[in-house]
């Protein structure tokens, strides 16, 4: 069998650069920071783009305040996701990306959850995060708090398993792992010794 | 958690009726099932089942080379796969800081507005034959088909181009290509007052779309809906203008508004779209400016350790990309799209409640929906 090289450990976390130390961050964070006590536990800056890592208990909180304040107003949901980080306890960060159609800047928005953990739905303060959020549930098994309507979206509705996850087969289980986890294991291991040889 | 209002015909009462539209219906462009429930014919409430065609295209894009994702991006919308790659290939560049040379910018520009009038064709030709005018889909096919001969001479392909790279662009333009474009651009001037002939003031079109579907600019914003579904309600909001991107920023257009956020003004401003399209397609050829097509890239493709947002106003409205990169493997570690499809069906249930059966295909065709790019 040739030698493999060897495989590295999954990456910890994102790198979420803090800002340069002569940058000052925009006015409407600074106002969040006061506005919002103790909610921003840090702030990142990368390729001009600021993202405010906020504690997941504290999200309601902050986004509101975005959504209504008049020097932030970011009253379009631009996007929400997630990432899978499977070495860290709080594994998963969901991300939301905010678009301010009145002064026209961008803002990320993300928070820490574990795997037991449920995020409030943001669908209150914008209706669009609705299928935004249920594809994140979907795909991660996020679940969101207070979301009217969390189903799948893109699976099937009987679907076993969160395929986005880091730790899914990019194959996927497929029929036979769901009916024969062993066969199914014999399966792949002969799939592979074939593709070494 | 909730049983939803309408969920596999599982509730309803005795004077309402739950019918399915879909997967496989001509009208829904594509796998889309709209589960519906009537009272008469009138819609009461409507619940939209997508999935049909998920690829996992996101998964699929974490375990391929930043290269190799470019042409996994052509499948999602295919009407207008040039697009595709010029939003991931630019949220790469962004994230590696690449400075992509001003001759390539230019191109990417003229071919992103060759994709807008080829899509917006389709748009055009499909909505126009569910509201039962065949005639408008044969004449817009026909243009859409000299849009795909020119990408043929480009990069070879009609549908799927792979036609970007990072930081630049694969291939020169072929020689008296752009006489070609500008023949085009002639012969398109012409075909969109053949088009309006046929429908701005067709009273059976307005019948079919005044006052359908009416949204107004909050709601739009609320529900995420953006590129002309939302400007139909008035929202002046252009990324093309607001967050230049490519060439854009030395091009001169105008963003068109609707003012009722009906059918017909999101039919209106599509139609004023193809003008302003081909008003800068003529400015970049014009002012195409001489150098090199691709920027300095690194042999390797490999981002530093971060992540970024970029979107760019694709036909159908914001397309995003969210790319995370580990630092240290030859492949994305998170891709994600925001794909304006999927968030622009989002609306439907609201906008066709207490209209017609009728009415849900012509609205179907109003939020110019791609179902690759919906399901990805």
């Amino acid at each position: 069998m040739p030698d493999h090289p060897p495989t590295l450990a999954p990456p910890g976390g994102p790198a979420d650069q803090p800002p340069p130390a002569d940058l000052s961050a925009p006015r409407f964070l600074v106002s969040l920071q006061a506005a919002v006590p103790d909610a921003v536990v840090a702030l990142s800056h990368f390729v001009g783009d600021w993202t405010a890592i906020v504690a997941p208990a504290r999200l309601l909180d902050v986004v509101g305040w975005l959504a209504t304040a008049p020097e932030a107003a970011f009253d379009w949901c631009s996007d929400i996701t997630a990432t899978d980080w499977p070495p860290r306890p709080e594994r998963f960060d969901v991300i939301y990306c905010l678009y301010s159609t009145r002064h026209r800047h961008r803002i990320r928005v993300k928070a820490r959850v574990r795997d037991d953990e449920a995020i409030a739905s943001v669908t209150g303060v914008w209706p669009a995060a609705n299928w935004l959020e249920r594809e994140v549930f979907d795909m991660f098994g996020i679940r969101f708090s207070g979301h009217p309507d969390l189903r799948r979206i893109l699976m099937p509705d009987d679907w076993q398993g969160h395929p986005q996850r880091k730790d899914y087969p990019l194959e996927g289980p497929g029929e036979l792992l769901l009916e024969n986890p062993i066969d199914w294991l014999t399966l792949r291991q002969s799939r592979d010794e074939a593709d070494i040889e | 958690m909730e049983t939803p209002a309408v969920h596999h015909g599982a509730m309803f009462d005795t004077d309402e009726l739950v019918i399915n539209m879909g997967p496989q219906h001509p009208s829904t462009h594509g796998v889309l099932r709209v589960v519906l429930r009537l009272d008469g014919e009138t819609v009461v409430d409507a619940d939209v089942v997508i999935g049909y065609l998920h690829r996992g295209i996101e998964k699929l894009s974490e375990n391929r080379s930043y290269t190799q994702v470019i042409l996994l991006t052509d499948r999602m919308d295919y009407v207008a796969a040039a697009t595709n790659n010029v939003g991931y290939c630019e949220t790469v560049e962004k994230l590696m800081g690449i400075e992509v040379p001003r001759r390539a910018r230019y191109m990417r520009t003229l071919v992103c507005e060759l994709q807008r009038i080829a899509s917006h064709c389709l748009w055009l030709g499909t909505h126009a034959m569910d509201a039962g005018a065949m005639t408008v889909f044969l004449y817009a096919f026909r243009e859409r088909e000299l849009i795909l001969d020119l990408f043929e001479e480009y990069c070879g392909a009609r549908l799927t181009y792979n036609s970007m790279r990072i930081g630049g662009l694969p291939q020169e333009i072929p020689p008296g290509w752009d006489r070609k474009v500008r023949e085009f651009c002639t012969i398109m001037d012409g075909k969109l007052v053949e088009y309006e002939e046929l429908l701005t003031h067709n009273r059976i079109w307005r019948e079919r779309t005044k006052g359908i579907g009416v949204i107004d600019g909050a709601a739009a914003m609320a529900i995420g809906l953006s590129g002309p579904s939302l400007r139909g309600s008035g929202v002046p909001r252009d990324l093309r203008r607001d967050e230049p991107y490519a060439a854009y920023d030395e091009m001169d257009f105008d963003v068109p508004i609707g003012l009722a956020g009906d059918t017909y003004d999101r039919y209106l401003v599509r139609m004023e779209e193809f003008r302003q399209s081909l008003r800068i397609i003529r400015q970049a050829i014009d002012g195409m400016p001489e150098g090199p097509i691709v920027g300095r890239v690194p042999r390797l493709i490999k981002p530093p350790a971060g992540e970024t947002y970029h979107a760019i106003e694709s036909p159908k409205g914001e397309l995003g990309f969210f790319i995370v990169s580990d630092g240290r493997s030859m492949s994305p570690y998170r891709v994600r799209v925001r794909p304006p499809s999927f968030c622009n069906l989002q609306a439907l249930p609201q906008l066709i409640k207490g209209h017609l059966i009728a009415d849900v295909v012509v609205l179907i065709g109003s939020i110019d929906i791609v179902l690759g790019e919906v399901d990805r």
